[in-house]
């Protein structure tokens, strides 16, 4: 963070004067302590003034697209926000895309899937449906109430984070959770070398560490930048909406609702609702489905029921 | 009892004074440092490879860990019964259990917090619980009162030493110079004066009167870390009665083994007679009886609505995977001892011995089924996960650290009576005076 405000404020007030010397000379102009051999290759760039100015591409150097927040910041939450996730029943079909796509996102192993797409089935005499599950966020989240180092807590924002840097590895939230969406990382995560020697950041989830609890993290990375979850936006069928609560709004990508018309017409109603925990996730009901339930089902395997 | 008023104060101190280990006592402390041994290696091997040592999963996120913990919180409450309750009430015939109890207590409690470490996913991140505690979680209660308890249970067995460890510096050339130099380190400065002695009698009476809530206070705890979470066989409002019940007969059951054991190994039998046996008896089928009783509230009641998630819970444990464990602990740990020890030629030492085994068996095993079945029955389906995840059985490294932290108690037990004297010889004495026509 640090690093990053030096390097702006000295961009804005040094670089006109600099650049003209720095082009010919071997300094970086923007860090003449360093030496960098000039490639020849010239960028243009605007300047502050307005004014065009030419580069040598060896002196650029990639900025990071987000500033690194502190640890702090990140347990605060994004002012002014209340997420929000609603999960299409009807338009699941068990494609899994959220789950690869989650997988691949957070780099995490199969065995420890984030989300899963149940098969549920609520009495013999209903019809099955498939249910994607994330973490719910919950607004009253068990989980955080029996912690007991604040390892895992609740943002203004409703999104629900663990500091993996934090946890001592006592399980009771994974206990306290009554929709099975922690998991623990029991041994040695397998993690490609670049991922794991990154410092921890709460709202990427990485990297994972031995002996601590991981979970959904409802992409708070990607939802500081104003982007949609990595499960939201690779879903073909659209089945996940993600919002704001106070913008009332909640969008898929290409569609996009009034969540408050949207649960309202379609019946909205979350999950596990008796216990009060108060979940951020609305499910629409499997009621005009898109698919059969039979189409979501793989080959080889038979519907399980709701256990 | 009767025939201790015959016996002299001299013959008294030369009976209870701490023996030197024979053959077999050797043999057993060597066997207990072994057990103990294999358990800090597989312990090595799990701070080194991780929790992946165990068989536990996403699923079962805790296992025999966590109810051999609750096992030795269990067993620990028997310091605060004997003692404590046995005093207040003032019972008589106390005086040979007290030490003994006081013993399993400090021993037991010591290596629950041990346990717990054990079970942690990063124990090196302990001190996490200081430096960014929340005391709204039922952990950090559990962390205040089980530091609390171990506390008073250390305090109540060292200040009900004190007479006798000068008795024991007294002795010195029957004990040995080291032990009598660790003796004058221990408690030299205890010179039985009457101010001495009231302060002493003060600060017992206190410590009796706080340790019985604080020993309400840990096992009650213990059972919130369960009865707060949302999941069936958990979410119950009798718990913290049904644990602490459960907590008081397993505790006089070891009470019952400890005193047969000692009794036979250090030859007590005038001082542990088969009254004591006989009143032990009584208070055993008295809380064997109690526990039961909450074991049918415990699990009638759900059985009688058979709620969804209840239902797979009961019906595992009453006919499916966990029946035959689960019948064992309820006849073991308390129908067949209930049988024995209710008739008088049931509480007699060597009857009593065996139900009193019976009753410790079975309460570990009640502490297993308590933990790990419930946690296999999660509200949404087991979908989805690694299939080793569905199913426990604890690992070699498990059992082992398990079998090393039980064996960690007995040696304890076992280096404790070493040192002092399993039954208080003061205490004896005086109140083998105070019976004498004067």
């Amino acid at each position: 963070m640090k690093q990053d405000n030096s390097r702006r404020a000295f961009l804005a007030a040094g670089l006109l004067t600099t650049v003209a010397v720095a082009c010919n000379s071997k300094k970086s102009p923007f860090n003449p302590e360093e030496e960098v051999a000039a490639s020849g290759e010239k960028v243009k760039l605007l300047s502050v003034d307005g004014e065009i100015i030419e580069v040598d591409k060896a002196f650029l150097k990639p900025v990071p697209h987000m500033p690194s927040l502190s640890n702090a910041e990140i347990r605060k939450g994004i002012e002014g926000k209340k997420f929000v996730m609603v999960i299409d029943l009807s338009r699941c079909k068990n494609l899994k895309k959220c789950q690869s796509a989650c997988n691949h996102a957070h780099h995490i192993e199969d065995a420890q899937n984030w989300i899963k797409v149940y098969p549920m089935q609520d009495s013999d005499l209903t019809a099955p449906y498939w249910q994607p599950t994330t973490c719910l966020h919950c607004d009253e989240p068990p989980c955080v109430k029996v912690c007991p180092v604040d390892a895992t807590f609740k943002r203004q924002d409703g999104i629900v984070l663990i500091d993996s840097d934090r946890c001592i590895g006592c399980r009771f939230c994974m206990a306290a959770c009554p929709y099975s969406t922690r998991v623990f990382n029991w041994g040695d995560p397998e993690l490609p070398e670049e991922i794991a020697s990154q410092p921890y950041n709460a709202e990427t989830s990485m990297p994972q560490k031995k002996g601590t609890v991981s979970k959904c993290d409802f992409c708070a990375d990607m939802t500081r930048m104003g982007m949609l979850p990595h499960c939201v936006s690779a879903c073909p069928n659209g089945v996940f909406f993600f919002g704001d609560l106070n913008e009332d709004s909640v969008t898929n990508g290409p569609e996009t609702f009034r969540f408050s018309d949207l649960v309202k017409d379609k019946s909205g109603y979350r999950l596990m609702e008796d216990l009060g925990t108060k979940p951020s996730v609305y499910y629409l009901p499997p009621v005009n489905r898109n698919f059969k339930f039979e189409e979501g089902l793989p080959k080889d395997e038979p519907a399980a029921k709701k256990s | 009892m009767e025939k201790l008023k015959k016996f002299s104060p001299e013959k008294i101190t030369s009976d209870l004074l701490p023996q030197k280990f024979g053959r077999r006592g050797v043999i057993w402390t060597i066997v207990l440092i072994l057990i103990c041994g294999i358990g800090a290696f597989a312990y090595i091997r799990q701070l080194k490879y991780g929790l992946v040592v165990t068989n536990m999963g996403d699923y079962v996120s805790w296992g025999i860990y966590i109810s051999n913990f609750v096992f030795f919180v269990a067993i620990s409450l028997v310091g605060s019964l004997i003692t404590a309750i046995f005093r207040l009430a003032d019972v008589p015939w106390r005086t040979p259990l007290t030490r003994i109890s006081e013993m399993i207590a400090v021993s037991a409690i010591t290596f629950a917090s041990l346990i717990i470490i054990v079970d942690m996913g990063r124990p090196e991140r302990l001190l996490n619980l200081f430096l960014h505690g929340r005391i709204q979680s039922p952990i950090m209660w559990d962390v205040v009162v089980i530091s609390t308890y171990f506390c008073i249970s250390l305090l109540l067995l060292y200040i009900t030493l004190l007479p006798d460890i000068r008795i024991m510096i007294n002795a010195k050339d029957k004990l040995g110079k080291p032990f009598a130099k660790f003796y004058r380190w221990l408690g030299g400065y205890w010179k039985g004066t009457e101010g001495q002695e009231k302060i002493r009698n003060r600060s017992i009476t206190t410590l009796c009167i706080v340790i019985i809530p604080v020993a309400f206070c840990i096992h009650t705890v213990t059972s919130w870390l369960f009865a707060t979470t949302y999941r069936p066989g958990w979410d119950s409002t009798n718990f913290g009665a049904y644990f602490v019940s459960g907590a008081f007969l397993v505790g006089a059951g070891g009470v019952v083994v400890a005193m047969y054991v000692f009794r036979w190994a250090y030859k007590l039998e005038h001082y542990i007679t088969e009254r004591h046996f006989d009143k032990m008896g009584k208070i055993l089928v008295m809380l064997a009886l109690l526990y039961l009783y909450f074991n049918v509230n415990e699990y009638l009641v759900p059985a009688f609505k058979m709620k969804k998630p209840e239902e797979e819970h009961l019906t595992m444990l009453f006919s499916g995977e966990y029946a035959p464990l689960f019948w064992f602990a309820i006849f073991i740990g308390m129908i067949i001892p209930i049988l024995i020890v209710i008739f008088p030629k049931g509480r007699k030492p060597n009857a009593m011995f065996i139900a009193g085994v019976m009753v410790v068996i079975g309460a570990w095993f009640k502490r297993y089924l308590i933990v790990t079945p419930t946690l296999l029955h999660p509200f949404l389906p087991k979908y989805d996960a690694p299939a080793k995840f569905n199913h426990y059985f604890p690992s070699w490294e498990e059992w082992a650290i398990a079998m090393g932290s039980l064996a960690g108690v007995l040696l304890i037990i076992t280096i404790l009576a070493r040192l002092f004297p399993v039954i208080s010889i003061y205490k004896t004495i005086t109140d083998h005076e105070s019976e004498l026509p004067s």
